[in-house]
């Protein structure tokens, strides 16, 4: 082989190594079939998200129907703007609801569409209404840690009444 | 008493001779790094010996660790309803470690050992006596070029092993067991930094193809000029260029990961 060749080799060498790098570097963000020209948009405005990441998958009934594609912060209202593109041939009534569910006890976040009953469907550019926010796993403790704390002090004091009602008797 | 510690001083210099002479040697290398500028083909033309040649063997070890990586972790994280930060666990432990440790490995097994056989191989039939004899000084023109292409390429092919094995695990995880691909990706990316962990991995790589080629070299370069001399220099640069992989792998791991 000559001197061009085994340059040419080198050439390709170092090239194939930069786009390792650069598919290192952003992941390839490849994002299987459906993020093309067949989907529609929707929004959907949360309290609080959670853990929920641009991407992760939007379910109804467990089947994956589309992607979250942003998320960003109202700045008037203070709540989470969650922007989703669903499939076309999926078409959802308009008073369905959106709730951030959890896969798994560990698992990620995903955004679960609950149909609702309406007969007419949501538009391109719709937002979705009715949701439900991320449970957050330190407020659902805390409420735990309190329903049990009023449970106690309202069991205690029907404890000494047992007497006084056998007196009655 | 003086009988034991006559031949403890005799080690300690001893060590301290080898670890000199390999010191000097070193410093020749950097200081003729600069001549080949001048003649950038013979560099480039190493680069296609150590780089362009090993690419089969590291492509092909990359898929088979990104897939067995996939295989395993799957079979852990599933139990923990985990399954889809597969792709963060193999894409951490190819990036941090095994992509330039395993690369490292395999660089000294393939590209090490034909650059001591060669030199050796010079050094048995005297051609860099003769080199030295037309006033060519055989470390800028024979090692120095060496040094360079081993140091440009054992980077690349740490990247391509990182990137190959991520790919292999898509194939396993995504393809074949049916992780949701966007999770795979997403979590991945939102795991993954850019500079703490594929950079620092790079420069791992960078200190790993320093210390392979220049065990390599120094091997082939102070060979016994015999059969028997060039066979052990081999056997000793992989032994080395292992050990010493190894080890520099948890200096750096705990000089770079330690507070993350």
């Amino acid at each position: 082989m000559g001197r061009k060749g085994i340059e040419t080799l080198v050439g390709l060498f170092v090239l194939a190594g930069i786009a390792a790098l650069v598919f290192l570097a952003l992941k390839a963000a490849n994002l299987g079939s459906f993020d093309s020209g067949d989907t529609y948009t929707l929004y959907a405005k949360f309290d609080n998200i959670g853990g929920l990441k641009v991407r992760a998958p939007v379910r109804s009934a467990g089947v994956t129907v589309g992607r979250v594609t942003s998320i960003t912060l109202d700045p008037k209202t203070y709540q989470g703007v969650v922007r989703l593109q669903v499939q076309q041939g999926v078409q959802f009534p308009n008073d369905s609801s959106a709730r951030i569910l959890t896969s798994g006890l560990l698992g990620d976040q995903y955004l679960g569409i609950e149909p609702g009953g309406s007969e007419k469907n949501f538009n391109a550019g719709d937002t979705i209404k009715q949701t439900q926010s991320a449970v957050v796993l330190e407020s659902l403790i805390g409420q735990f840690l309190f329903n049990k704390a009023a449970d106690a002090g309202s069991t205690n004091p029907p404890a000494p009444v047992a007497p006084a009602s056998g007196a009655r008797k | 008493m003086a009988a034991l510690i006559t031949p403890l001083g005799r080690k300690t210099l001893g060590l301290l001779r080898v670890l000199g002479h390999h010191a000097t040697f070193f410093a020749d290398l950097v200081r003729n790094m600069p001549s080949v500028v001048r003649r950038p083909y013979l560099a480039v033309a190493q680069v296609h010996a150590i780089g362009n040649l090993s690419l089969l063997i590291i492509v092909a070890s990359g898929l088979a660790v990104g897939f067995v990586l996939a295989l395993q972790m799957y079979y852990a994280l599933s139990r923990y309803g985990a399954a889809e930060s597969l792709g963060l666990v193999v894409n951490l432990s190819l990036v941090r470690e095994l992509g330039p440790v395993v690369s490292a490995l395999l660089f000294a097994g393939r590209a090490g050992t034909s650059l001591t056989a060669e030199i050796g191989l010079m050094k048995a039939g005297e051609q860099l006596a003769a080199m030295d004899m037309m006033a060519i000084d055989p470390r800028s023109r024979v090692l120095a070029p060496r040094f360079i292409g081993g140091i440009v390429s054992m980077p690349i092919l740490a990247i391509m092993f990182s990137a190959i094995g991520i790919l292999g695990a898509y194939v396993v995880a995504v393809l074949l067991i049916g992780v949701d691909a966007g999770n795979f990706w997403s979590i991945m990316q939102s795991g993954v930094d850019v500079w703490r962990d594929v950079g620092n991995g790079i420069v791992k790589s960078i200190v790993f193809g320093v210390i392979c080629t220049f065990v390599a070299l120094y091997q082939g370069y102070e060979t016994q000029a015999t059969p028997e001399g060039v066979a052990h220099a081999t056997t000793k640069t992989v032994v080395i260029s292992s050990l010493a992989i190894l080890a520099m792998d948890f200096v750096l791991t705990a000089l770079m990961f330690s507070t993350t």
